[in-house]
């Protein structure tokens, strides 16, 4: 199977461990990710807070680009991720702004290139067999909590993730690595996302009852899948006790055997994860 | 208050489901930052149906909402209060009633992708420290932080260009006939 791959700003840099894990695990079960060439941001929060038009045209360049390429995109950041769901609602539904978009880029918009985060693509049937296949590194005694915040969720219309206020999708793929998903009832609440720049205060409220949430239920780390919540989570987190925040394509390496490979992983996470894998029997 | 019924109009014309809003509070109760907010969600869209513009364009809501979506998701007459949001934050920058630092973050951020195609981070928080003043007021906890990103190897030291900037020019000159 190959797919596009849009890494998105983060995954370049803050994120990097999330690229590097997902690239493992993607080559592990068979999928190429080819990134798309010359990509720009998709805008984040400010295009579309700024200007609608200017929040649709950033991604839909990447898409055009992915269509010239014949290839669905994968993209693992959730607010990226967003922002190519609502341009192609956008460009689907707002004939005057796909033409307006479509003149300024001097190329037409087809359609056809569909958007998917990789949670979704590794939770199809088929991925999710060789997943259980590859998996030789066992991480039963390690309790996870799996935390989608808003934005593969919300708004539901728009991404078509799952169960807008109680998601199973990340649930059930960490679960096949022998980790214990726990239940627990922050798993959609808002980490205060790009309030992290100026108003570090309330990110650190909201990160306080995210994370005290996961403790309570009994957690040993929490597994997340968009690099703003894991950087929130992870540098906002203050007091004693800290929980390690990993992305979910690192317990689906590790589990995979890519414990090598993992080290390396772990070297970029400012809590470190070696306490909570130690629970593994 | 002062009713302003071309504020009425211009936010129906965009956001006409405001006028569906019956004071439920499903919003306030679920939105994670309504405990920084001055006006709550429910009090906005009410000052938004009565047109008291000033009271709307001033307060520090649309600044504080993260746009998680949680209200939109839930609003009963399916709102999108995002919408609204995003519609108040450019009449409130438009209008000079701004009274928080968030356009800041917006011209940081759009200014990077304008130049460069991409956001680096490392460049875009210098930019925003230097935009509000505070590139020389670093508390401890936010050096510390930086420390730690760096040892971390979670910085990225140089930007990438890509290579379309041409195009990025052309899609942010609308921006310019805006002004």
């Amino acid at each position: 199977m190959k797919i596009a791959y849009f890494p998105g700003c983060t995954l370049e840099s803050t994120a990097i461990e999330y690229d590097r894990s997902l690239r493992a695990v993607a080559a592990k079960v068979g999928i190429e990710l080819v990134e798309l060439s010359d990509w720009n941001c998709c805008g984040a929060s400010s295009a579309h807070a700024v200007d609608p038009v200017l929040g649709v045209a950033l991604p839909a360049r990447n898409l055009m680009i992915a269509e010239d390429m014949g290839l669905d995109i994968a993209v693992p950041c959730a607010a990226c991720f967003l922002r190519f769901m609502e341009t192609r609602k956008h460009l689907k539904e707002d004939s005057s702004m796909r033409k307006e978009i479509e003149e300024t880029l001097g190329k037409k918009y087809k359609g056809t290139t569909h958007v998917y985060h990789p949670i979704t693509i590794f939770s199809q049937p088929a991925i999710k067999k060789k997943i259980k296949q590859e998996i030789v590194n066992n991480l039963k005694g390690i309790k996870v909590v799996c935390y989608y915040g808003c934005y593969l969720v919300r708004p539901p219309e728009t991404t078509h993730f799952d169960d807008p206020e109680n998601p199973q999708i990340m649930d059930e793929l960490i679960a096949l690595t022998g980790a214990e998903v726990i239940d627990w009832s922050w798993k959609v609440d808002c980490c205060g996302a790009g309030h992290a720049l100026l108003k570090p205060e309330l990110v650190e409220q909201l990160v306080g009852e995210i994370t005290e949430g996961a403790r309570k239920a009994g957690a040993d780390g929490v597994v997340a899948a968009c690099p703003l919540c894991q950087a929130n989570l992870e540098t906002q987190q203050k007091g004693p006790n800290a929980l390690p925040i990993f992305y979910f394509s690192e317990l689906l390496g590790l589990a995979m055997g890519l414990e090598k490979e993992a080290e390396g992983w772990w070297k970029k996470h400012l809590i470190s994860p070696k306490a909570a894998i130690a629970q593994q029997r | 208050m002062k009713k302003d019924l071309a504020f009425i109009r211009k936010v129906k014309e965009e956001v006409p489901e405001v006028s569906r809003c019956y004071q439920c509070l499903t919003c306030t109760l679920g939105c994670p930052l309504a405990f920084a907010m001055d006006l709550k969600p429910h009090e906005l869209l009410k000052y938004v149906q009565l047109g008291d513009k000033e009271k709307v364009l001033r307060a520090s809501t649309c600044w504080m909402c993260a746009s998680c979506e949680t209200c939109a998701t839930r609003c009963p007459n399916e709102i999108p209060i995002v919408k609204l949001m995003d519609l108040l934050r450019q009449e409130s920058v438009k209008e000079g009633k701004v009274t928080e630092q968030g356009p800041k973050i917006n011209d940081a951020f759009l200014a990077a992708i304008k130049y460069l195609g991409r956001v680096h981070e490392l460049a875009l928080i210098i930019d925003l420290k230097r935009r509000t003043g505070g590139l020389f007021k670093l508390n401890p906890d936010e050096i510390r932080l930086a420390v730690q990103m760096f040892r971390h190897g979670k910085l990225k030291l140089l930007p990438i260009k890509i290579k379309a900037t041409k195009t990025m020019k052309k899609i942010f000159s609308r921006l310019e006939m805006q002004k």
